[in-house]
């Protein structure tokens, strides 16, 4: 193939690429643009076979043609496996893999590099890539609950982690300057503390701020991939790399954004920290609440309550439901769903509200909302839906705490303080479907918890605490027929 | 490829990139996530130009072995992400065409 005719057909994948990412940005073209982004794929591999002169070498194109038969069927297994509720993980797994095949690609061309710039960017490909493949491992263990999703810290954390960068960046340096540098050994060395690195700066940080990570990771992904090529000089691997990291880097704004928060803060695990919002709460604490010792009593009363938290909703015109992680993880969004058909029967007006960094990574409540076939028209952005708030009748909240605390208005120097979130608060009647009234994952408790009128607390399992308000909902709605 | 256009190439295209997906709603956010998955994938390109790269220069066991290696990963992501960002995406076009 001639170089002007490559140089013109990867110009045009590129841009057939970018053409089907404009296309993700609307649900009715988004399958088409995933079509168009999996053809310019395969077309980018067909012209590098061509292009490197590979097919008159039989042998080499038999090996890349199994290799590329055994991953499709394993990257196709993957699909038919998976459920919507393992997205994370395999969001996370996948990022890995990615950055496994950047760390091989990078870690192979230090040995045949011609030139510094292709020795500096494979090295610097060997580590991200080596990065993005530990780090992800870390993440999606965590996410599948393999590995506490607790920050995990070692001793000498921060030592280790600063330890590490300088002498990789020492390594860096010395291919800058040094010719005839002992390659093999500086390439394990590299591997083995860029490893050490990614793990060190994932297993800090809790599960809360999975979104972040997972972005962020996403991002490191296609960054390893740009690098792997700039050092083989492979302009498509450069481009297309480029937009993958743009892609993890807008989603990692938007979530630190969302969460008031910064990457260097929650890398640091900085974001656990002691309630201080106590005395507050002494305070809003009322009679009714006051002998309340643990969670039992607390479901107790909650029972007596029940009895309110059905009929307001029978009621209800105009019904807000605020899904969170505790969704996720008791599949809630099948009685969700159910519970929203029988409030559209009954007349009501069913929303929902989605806070971007609800659940573990970005998207994860749509996902699973569109899951149990509801249509994504209800689904609201923070935004979108904050002043409606106040004109609902009734906001379910399924396991979600942090994206609605209030505290995170007031109580200064609190990790969520200055976290922007749902106006729950503002809404006439709140009923909880949440596990326990413990704090949520940033530490504050939730001074809605403690609020005397309208609010209901169904604590524990949300499916089974949404079964029950379901089947007394029915029954109310039934004697109201009769 | 001289380093200076290739870098030149990695601006521009995170800049395109940028531009484009700031419009990606939250709402489809982790369809875009695992399809950035399958576009990361792309590295396949560089585990293709290894195995050749290799097989010439060393020998055909250990560009089999490491350039292998790569192109199965790379393509596990390929078609992993195009599959699950399919799934999904007809998950959520089925709603908006009752």
């Amino acid at each position: 193939m001639q170089l002007q005719t490559y140089y013109l057909a990867c110009a045009l994948l590129s841009l057939l690429i970018l053409y089907g990412i404009s296309l993700m940005s609307k649900v009715e073209t988004a399958v088409k643009g995933n079509y168009l982004n999996s053809i310019a794929v395969t077309l980018a591999i067909i012209i590098t076979i061509i292009y490197f002169d590979i097919f008159p070498q039989k042998s080499v194109l038999y090996v890349i043609l199994v290799c590329m038969a055994i991953g499709v069927i394993i990257g196709l297994y993957l699909t038919k496996k998976v459920e919507m509720i393992q997205m994370p993980q395999l969001v996370a797994l996948l990022n890995g893999i990615g950055g496994a095949a950047s760390l091989i690609v990078g870690g192979c061309t230090i040995f045949v590099a011609s030139s510094k710039f292709e020795s500096i960017t494979s090295i610097i490909a060997l580590i991200i890539g080596t990065i993005t493949l530990t780090g992800s491992l870390i993440a999606a263990a965590k996410l599948s609950n393999r590995i506490s999703v607790k920050p995990i810290i070692w001793k000498f954390h921060q030592t280790i982690i600063v330890i590490s960068i300088i002498i990789l960046l020492i390594i860096i340096t010395s291919f800058i300057i040094i010719n005839n540098l002992p390659i093999l050994l500086l390439a394990v060395i590299t591997f083995i503390l860029s490893g050490l690195l990614g793990i060190a700066i994932v297993i800090r940080v809790g599960g809360a701020d999975m979104p972040i990570t997972i972005s962020l990771l996403n991002s490191f992904s296609g960054v390893a991939g740009s690098i792997c090529g700039m050092a083989i000089g492979d302009i498509l691997l450069v481009s297309v790399g480029g937009i993958v990291g743009a892609s993890g880097l807008i989603l990692t704004q938007i979530m630190c954004k969302s969460m008031n928060s910064s990457i260097l803060k929650i890398f640091q695990g900085k974001t656990t920290t002691k309630n201080s919002v106590e005395e507050e709460s002494v305070i809003v604490r009322n009679d009714n609440n006051e002998d309340v010792k643990d969670d039992k009593e607390v479901e107790k009363k909650s029972t007596e309550k029940e009895l309110t938290a059905y009929e307001v909703l029978s009621q209800a015109k105009k019904v807000i439901i605020v899904p969170g992680y505790g969704m996720a993880l008791a599949q809630a969004q099948h009685l969700v769903k159910q519970l929203a058909d029988a409030l559209e029967g009954n007349g009501a007006e069913v929303k929902y509200a989605i806070h971007p960094v609800a659940g573990r990574m970005p998207g994860h409540m749509n996902v699973l909302l569109c899951e149990v076939d509801i249509e994504y028209e209800k689904l609201y952005e923070m935004d979108d839906i904050n002043d409606e708030f106040s004109s609902c009748d009734v906001c379910i909240v399924v396991g979600a705490n942090d994206v609605l605390n209030p505290a995170a208005r007031e109580a200064e120097g609190t990790p969520i303080y200055g976290m922007p979130i749902l106006n729950v608060d503002q809404s006439k009647y709140i009923i909880f479907c949440n596990y326990d009234l413990k704090p949520g994952y940033a530490g504050i408790e939730n001074p809605l918890y403690k609020r005397k009128n309208n609010v209901s607390l169904l604590l524990g399992d949300a499916s089974e605490t949404l079964q029950s308000l379901l089947n007394e909902l029915n029954e109310e709605l039934k004697e109201k027929v009769e | 490829m001289s380093s200076v256009v290739l870098v030149l190439i990695f601006i521009v295209a995170t800049l395109c990139g940028y531009k484009l997906i700031k419009n990606v709603p939250s709402l489809l956010h982790t369809p875009l996530m695992s399809g950035m998955n399958a576009l990361s994938g792309i590295t396949i390109l560089g585990g293709i130009t290894t195995v050749s790269v290799i097989a010439n220069k060393y020998n055909l066991l250990l560009s089999s072995i490491f350039g292998g290696l790569a192109i199965i990963l790379a393509m596990v992501n390929v078609a992993g992400g195009f599959g699950v960002t399919h799934r999904m995406l007809k998950m959520f076009d089925k709603k908006g065409a009752k």
